[in-house]
């Protein structure tokens, strides 16, 4: 069992999955967002080998309206 | 052509406008549209995790194919989160390096925080991004953020979404006769009017997005402000008249004038 905060909410998984996997499972694959990991951003091209940990803290963000 | 040069890229139109505030997508798109703007400022924001997975996306409305995206920091009170939001927006959009920077110092009247304001533009140059910055009306800190690096500088008319036009033109002056860069206003224009005084002053564009939005009719004062710039434009290129206090000069023949009726009474 490892514990994120994604968008400040926290969430528990049962095993460890990367961060592909945790776009299929919320219904975001082919939309366009940016992910932040611990204060880094993780290149699209990142997503199948970086594998979430116990205690991440997770922003994804898309563009929306704004001056 | 008179064109208008932002980090070395050439635009036609010098209104550029936001997103937010907009009925839908489709208002946003049309206003967009009508307004002319080339320039078109988007925020960064949490998606809402697992719930609306088929909700319309903005970037759908306003293609980067067809516009020059300029992602903000609006709602960002630290430079930490001002910059990070940027490295977000960069990622988003495949690398895109032209942002509008504002660090906010006031949640009531969306002051900029100009300390703030000047370490993260120098963060974020160093970093290779091509920095549009809002400011205070402030002459040294306008100067101070095109010493730094940054590509536009970009002082307040009055407070974000106000609507309550050109309160200090004379600080307006002083910043454009000093800056290289081009100087635009950003915040606080209510009606076309506005946005020709802004131009007229020397300002080389003006950044609007309520007072489009929150018009009654947003598209069809998208279509007033492209008009009230481009006006605003050719009367500063056409050079005013001079101001002649308490002396009047008719624009008709002195002579010629025929009778007055009081002396044919006589």
């Amino acid at each position: 069992m490892i514990q994120l905060t994604i968008n400040g909410e926290v969430r528990q998984l049962p095993h460890p999955i990367n961060i592909e996997q945790l776009i299929d499972q919320n219904n975001l694959q082919g939309k366009r967002i940016a992910i932040e990991r611990n204060g880094e951003i993780v290149p699209r091209s990142q997503y199948a080998e970086q594998y979430l940990a116990d205690g991440d803290h997770l922003e994804v963000v898309v563009a929306v309206g704004g001056g | 052509m008179d064109n208008f040069v932002i980090a070395g890229k050439a635009y036609s139109s010098r209104l550029l406008v936001g997103t937010g505030k907009y009925k839908d997508f489709t208002q946003t798109r049309a206003a967009i549209e009508a307004s002319g703007a080339e320039i078109v400022t988007v925020a960064i924001r949490r998606t809402n995790i697992g719930q609306n997975a088929d909700a319309p996306n903005l970037l759908d409305s306003v293609p980067p194919s067809k516009y020059t995206l300029l992602p903000n920091t609006a709602g960002c009170y630290t430079v930490d989160d001002a910059v990070r939001t940027l490295h977000l927006a960069r990622e988003l959009l495949d690398g895109h390096k032209l942002v509008k920077l504002e660090v906010l110092g006031d949640p009531r009247t969306l002051f900029p925080n100009m300390v703030e304001t000047l370490k993260a533009a120098e963060t974020l140059v160093k970093e290779g991004f091509d920095v549009m910055v809002y400011t205070s009306d402030d002459p040294i800190a306008a100067k101070q953020l095109e010493e730094i690096g940054c590509v536009a500088i970009m002082p307040l008319a009055s407070l974000i979404g106000s609507g309550m036009g050109i309160l200090n033109p004379w600080n307006l002056q002083i910043i454009i006769e000093n800056a290289k860069v081009p100087v635009l206003v950003d915040a606080g224009v209510g009606t076309a009017s506005d946005a020709a005084i802004a131009l007229e002053l020397g300002c080389d564009g003006v950044l609007m997005n309520t007072a489009i939005a929150a018009a009654k009719n947003p598209v069809l004062m998208a279509s007033a402000m492209r008009k009230a710039v481009e006006a605003g434009r050719e009367a500063y290129l056409a050079g005013r008249m001079a101001r002649k206090i308490y002396i009047a000069s008719p624009s008709s023949p002195v002579e010629g004038v025929i009778a007055s009726t009081n002396t044919l009474q006589h």
